[in-house]
């Protein structure tokens, strides 16, 4: 049946909360509706709209993997009216979700290739949902890089799945903070992700390069890449413009002649150069 | 289908409107407030501004309404509870004496929510509108609907349109199943149209001013041309009032009211000539400037609508330009851009 109030989230109960840095948590959400939850499914990639009620929506990623079914999570960092509420709330409590929205990783396309994974700051969890994936079907690729960035240890989310990433032999990781956010104990790189990345001279050959930042680091990021031969149907990327509605109506997320929402938030660079200067 | 002529007395136009009220429809046409001009629900042939060239807004809040709800939910300690809001929940309702322009404005709106998954809150009150246009015997210096393929008496998205022909004759057009329907409430206050009518006689002469297709090829290709966006946008204080006069424009916003326990999600009209509009809470805006706000305006109608939805996302009833606190005129900055190289 053609579906009634296309604004109606699901309601979701929040499962389990995790402090991942300051001011950053991930929500593990489960439907309240088995039935709802059982005829869910998403692809890596996709977004949804997370509604506290009475304060409004507020878009993020689905960060875990489609590979695993039954829950979906969200990480997100306070910031705004809504993400300040959404902070305060408990396990237990209620919140409200509309999705999946907008396309996909092409993960089917890149089985056989090498996949590096460079992410930086609170970016790393559209990304994180895209590594399980890969991971939880690891045959399937070869090898695996992930750079990661943030401004300070601190600020580094996902701390245990990075300790586990670093533990494993079929992943190659590269963690860095900014200059000056290092702590006596790390033992990481120190430096700004485009400069880390050029050190490691990533082979362009056969390999995918996923790249998900803020402005100034995908800005300094794509020209390392070009150095190194990739291609630019060969580097994707996620936008995240304001959005409302998430299904192409509101107007908000326009950007040239596509909608974020509805056309990406998945784009390759080949896509990337065709749209203005407008994400 | 296809359409009937028909002639209709205007000492009759009063029954009709008794008529569909018999009939159990509601009557939305325009109504003069004060200085302005409100399409609203009437009683009687008197209440309806029938001389006036346009109302202050277009007809599009028939079907999109300024407000609207989409959510309804109650907050208690045990959890949140969703009451299901039933989008179709309008009644059949006869828009009067709207001009061509405002119906046609209806088929940008129509993509846009048509376009899957629809958005049913919108297309059932379209659904149940039947539109009765009246064609326009007068223009003022603001319209230019026969720049952008309308005209005075362009009948898409009418389902009937009125055109007065001498003194006390109207001629009447059946242009769909809906009018079909609609007019057989007054068949027998219709007669056989005579032959070789030609209403164009009875229509305002709206001059074209500019080549639509080419402010669409020029808009396209004229994005990177900051000068022309920021002389064209100088004065533009980015209050908005454009897009809530326009008919075709659709953007939105959700807004959340609520008291301790109960609350609602609202669906309010927005602007992308509005400063937050694509804001972002990180302090980034995509759209820092108003030359950059006034460029989305425009290529969005000229350029992005044709491209997504093959539908170009202005009617010409020159709306905003009238209401413009500014004077700004769209058709003269369309009549540049379509002189631009």
């Amino acid at each position: 049946m053609e579906q009634q109030n296309i604004y109606q989230p699901y309601l979701m109960e929040i499962e389990k909360i995790t402090e991942e840095a300051p001011m950053v948590k991930t929500f593990r959400l489960k439907f309240t509706n088995e039935e709802e939850g059982n005829n869910f499914s998403f692809r890596t990639g996709q977004f949804g709209e997370y509604s506290v009620f009475g304060e409004g929506e507020v878009t993020f990623c689905v960060a875990s993997p489609h590979t695993r079914k039954g829950y979906i999570e969200c990480t997100f960092r306070e910031a705004g009216r809504v993400t300040t509420e959404l902070a305060s709330l408990n396990e237990g409590d209620t919140i409200g979700f509309r999705g999946p929205y907008g396309n996909i990783f092409p993960i089917d396309d890149w089985k056989g290739k090498n996949l590096l994974f460079i992410a930086g700051g609170i970016a790393l969890p559209p990304m994180r949902s895209v590594i399980w994936s890969c991971l939880d079907q690891r045959d399937q690729f070869k090898d695996i890089s992930i750079l990661y960035g943030a401004r300070s240890v601190a600020d580094l989310v996902y701390k245990q799945e990075l300790e586990e990433w670093k533990e494993r032999p079929d992943v190659n990781l590269v963690t860095t903070v900014d200059p000056g956010g290092e702590t006596p104990t790390w033992k990481g790189d120190v430096g700004f992700v485009p400069t880390i990345l050029d050190r490691m001279k990533p082979v362009s050959e056969n390999t995918i390069a996923i790249v998900c930042g803020p402005p100034v680091m995908i800005k300094f990021t794509f020209p390392v890449l070009e150095k190194y031969g990739f291609s630019d149907d060969q580097v994707f990327t996620t936008l995240e413009n304001r959005m409302k509605c998430g299904l192409g109506k509101c107007g908000r997320c326009n950007v040239g002649k596509v909608f974020v929402c509805k056309d990406g938030p998945v784009f390759s660079r080949t896509q990337l150069k065709d749209l203005p200067d407008e994400y | 289908m296809e359409k009937e002529l028909k002639i209709l007395k205007y000492s009759d136009l009063s029954k009709l409107i008794e008529r569909f009220h018999a009939k159990g429809f509601p009557v939305l046409a325009p109504v003069r407030k004060g200085k302005v001009v409100e399409i609203e629900l009437v009683e009687s042939l008197g209440d309806i501004a029938l001389d006036v060239l346009l109302s202050t807004q277009s007809a599009k809040k028939t079907a999109f309404p300024k407000v609207e709800k989409v959510l309804k939910y109650t907050l208690a300690k045990s959890g949140v509870t969703q009451h299901p809001v039933d989008p179709d929940t309008a009644r059949e309702t006869i828009l009067f004496g709207v001009r061509p322009c405002d119906a046609s404005g209806f088929k940008s709106l129509d993509a846009i929510f048509g376009e899957a998954p629809g958005d049913q809150f919108y297309l059932k009150k379209k659904e149940k509108t039947a539109i009765i246009s009246f064609s326009c015997p007068e223009a003022d210096e603001y319209c230019f609907c026969t720049s952008v393929g309308g005209g005075p008496g362009n009948t898409a998205g009418s389902d009937l349109q009125f055109t007065g022909i001498g003194k006390d004759e109207i001629f009447v057009e059946i242009l769909t199943e809906k009018g079909k329907q609609i007019a057989a409430i007054f068949a027998d206050l219709l007669s056989d149209s005579p032959a070789g009518i030609d209403k164009t006689k009875f229509l305002a002469d709206v001059k074209v001013v500019f080549d639509s297709d080419k402010v669409v090829e020029n808009t396209s290709a004229s994005f990177n041309n900051a000068a022309l966006w920021l002389e064209q946008s100088l004065r533009c204080i980015g209050c908005g009032a454009c897009a809530f006069v326009c008919p075709t424009c659709a953007c939105f916003d959700f807004q959340d009211e609520q008291n301790t326990k109960q609350g609602v999600r609202l669906r309010l009209w927005d602007s992308c000539g509005f400063s937050l509009f694509t804001l972002h809470t990180s302090g980034h805006n995509p759209r820092e400037v108003q030359s950059q706000r006034w460029r989305q305006r425009i290529m969005h109608k000229f350029s992005y609508m044709p491209q997504q939805l093959h539908v170009v996302g202005c009617e010409g009833c020159g709306r905003c330009s009238r209401a413009c606190p500014v004077d700004m005129n769209i058709k003269e900055h369309l009549t540049a851009i379509a002189q631009v190289g």
